[in-house]
């Protein structure tokens, strides 16, 4: 990683990072003396308020995934990519704040993993404990990596640097405030991207001449690709034919895939998210926790998908491109099997910083860029403590201990799961881009998982062979699947092929969705039929677990903007409406 | 609202804010920075981070004298 840095900031640029930092440590600090009981540091005593927790919901998963891999995304994909919200995330979580709420708050239970062990049994919740707790190591180190290499190609840091500092300093808040800490942080820096990237929207739109200009231009590298001039900017009207949308997905891939299975997954079996909503202060709270989240969550697109496609819109053309040239090995631009350049669309969203942004608000873009990279691994490192101290430390190495031992050994898997992380950022690299890496793991452990919890909640014959025969089977099918297919273009190994090759995908996309239908599809299959074969648990066991066998919470008296229903289809119309006005 | 956890979030979020608004608006103002665009975007965005800020530290000390009160 050698070349000359992009861009130099100045003094005020350093100055606007260096306040950011203070007040991340000082929130830390401020905290400390509020940590008292393990569930102060791993729940946040169920205490915040709910538009608290409900901003958290959505910043835990505002990490590098979201602000970088959907800025490329838009320039990949353009106004498509909104799918990932509009589809892929806003039905999901009011059906988490509606349905499923009620049974992880309701329940007492500490972490979804111990919801399973209280629905099914021990070594449910060990297998989905174990998993999650490799996959956010991974995901943080994923983070963690992006980072030092943005900050090393756009300003010259030294990776090294970058990863240990921000490793110290997430180090520093977690381990002083827990939960509390990262959440609080979280909201600090929802607001830090908004008003990061909101001047950047607005400068941009303006340099391509709104929105007509930006729909004028990238109709130029539509047709320039082989697509519809209006595939960036419509995300519908193409979608009937993989091949004539820039994602390479037909729209039942794209519903059943990304919308169903990988986004129920997501949000509502994710322990990131989920523990979010559980440090809510009440039951409503906790439900309206993912709806309170859905209304920025909506408006989002705007936000992190225009810069990427603005970006795109500024490379076509004559002059010098905003998003650079991937480089091949031989130091010359990479070129694709059809003759045109490979962008590398991970830099689209920074470049475009780098390039409107004067000095001052520069330093307010990067800062927030660096506060979604420490709030992404500050959300995995708080859910990997909490797993680790509960479901498999309490659980299996030694359970009875007092609350101060598990408080100790909280701030300890801190330390130990960012060490981890550090490790996995060195591990991380090679793929074009981070959010196709994240969702294949997502596929693999996380596609099953919604099965298991929608029979479990929903049908009170299920039993825990069935849940773990299920799981292990559902994930198994997914790694086939995936080892048996490959992406267009690509060669047999990381994407795929590994055991055979009897289909090929027209994008790694489609690959990713259809992985995830197989793997829904087997677990649910395999749990119906496990399930029906083996002994099921007495109803009694099961109150408060199941739909069917809890009694309704009673109406509370609640003003109509407060209530859960009213919130759900608030969002659901404007969802609909805003996939009406873009489609 | 009251918060249990003894810190409002709205008091450190609005301190920041405030603080990198006056700090924005003031490179905007008085450094006059070379900008790629025509508009003083430091100076007018600071100011509205700025406005944001003071808003928070309002409402926090609000609600803080609310619990206060018996």
């Amino acid at each position: 990683m050698d070349g000359t840095p992009i861009t130099r900031l100045a003094a005020i640029d350093y100055a606007v990072m260096a306040a950011y930092f203070l007040a991340v440590l000082g929130v830390g600090f401020a905290l400390k003396r509020f940590m008292r009981t393990s569930t102060d540091f791993f729940l946040s005593g169920r205490s915040l308020p709910p538009w608290v927790t409900g901003l958290a919901f959505i910043s835990a998963n505002l990490g590098a995934q979201e602000v970088i891999g959907m800025g490329a995304s838009g320039a990949k994909y353009g106004i498509a990519t909104s799918h990932f919200y509009w589809i892929g995330a806003i039905p999901a979580m009011v059906f988490v704040g509606l349905f499923m709420m009620p049974f992880y708050y309701g329940s007492r239970a500490r972490s979804v993993p111990e919801y399973l062990k209280l629905r099914f049994d021990e070594k449910t919740r060990t297998f989905n404990a174990i998993s999650f707790a490799v996959m956010t190591v991974f995901s943080s180190g994923v983070s963690m990596y992006a980072m030092g290499k943005l900050f090393h190609v756009l300003l010259g840091w030294s990776f090294d640097v970058s990863v240990l500092v921000s490793a110290v300093i997430v180090l520093g808040y977690v381990t002083l405030g827990g939960l509390t800490s990262a959440i609080y942080n979280e909201v600090l820096q929802f607001f830090l991207i908004v008003f990061g990237f909101a001047p950047l929207v607005f400068l941009g739109l303006r340099s391509v001449g709104g929105w007509n200009g930006l729909t004028a231009r990238l109709a130029e590298a539509s047709t320039a690709r082989g697509l519809p001039a209006d595939a960036y900017t419509h995300a519908w009207r193409n979608m009937g034919d993989a091949a004539s949308n820039p994602i390479g997905v037909e729209w039942f891939g794209l519903v059943a895939g990304l919308g169903f299975v990988l986004s129920f997954g997501y949000w509502c079996t994710d322990f990131l998210v989920v523990q979010r909503a559980m440090a809510a202060n009440s039951m409503t709270g906790a439900r309206r926790t993912p709806l309170i989240a859905a209304f920025p969550k909506m408006l989002f697109p705007f936000l992190v998908i225009l810069p990427g496609m603005i970006a795109l819109a500024l490379t076509t053309g004559t002059g010098a491109g905003v998003i650079p040239a991937k480089l091949a090995a031989t130091g010359g631009p990479l070129i694709d099997g059809a003759g045109r350049v490979v962008l590398d669309y991970d830099l689209a969203t920074p470049m475009l910083l780098v390039r409107l942004f004067p000095s001052g608000l520069l330093g307010l873009g990067l800062t927030a860029l660096l506060a979604s990279f420490m709030a992404g691994m500050a959300g995995n490192v708080t859910a990997f403590n909490t797993v680790w101290t509960y479901d498999i430390y309490q659980s299996h190495i030694r359970p009875g201990a007092s609350d101060e031992h598990y408080l100790k050994t909280g701030r300890i898997a801190t330390v130990a799961g960012i060490i981890l992380s550090v490790g996995a950022a060195y591990v991380a690299g090679a793929f074009n881009n981070i959010m196709d890496l994240l969702q294949l793991v997502f596929a693999f452990v996380n596609a099953p998982l919604f099965a298991t919890f929608a029979l479990g909640m929903f049908w009170r014959r299920t039993t825990g062979h069935g849940a773990f025969a299920g799981l292990l089977s559902g994930t198994i099918a997914a790694a086939v699947h995936h080892g048996l297919t490959l992406p267009r273009g690509a060669v047999a190994g990381v994407k795929g092929g590994y055991l055979g090759l009897v289909h090929v995908f027209p994008s790694e996309l489609a690959q990713t969705f259809w992985t995830a239908i197989v793997a829904w599809t087997v677990c649910f299959v395999v749990t119906l039929v496990v399930s029906v074969a083996t002994r099921p648990r007495p109803d009694g066991e099961l109150v408060g677990l199941v739909y069917s066998l809890t009694p309704r919470p009673p109406a509370e008296k609640l003003p109509l903007l407060k209530r859960p229903w009213f919130l759900a289809a608030v969002i659901l119309a404007a969802t609909v409406g805003l996939n009406f006005v873009f489609a | 609202m009251t918060e249990s956890v003894g810190l409002d979030i709205r008091a450190p979020i609005g301190g920041l804010f405030s603080v990198l608004g006056l700090m924005l608006a003031g490179y905007g103002a008085f450094a006059g920075a070379p900008t790629p665009t025509d508009i003083n975007i430091d100076l007018w965005w600071g100011l509205v981070m700025l406005v944001f800020g003071i808003s928070l530290l309002i409402f926090a000390r609000r609600a803080m004298k609310q619990t206060d009160a018996p």
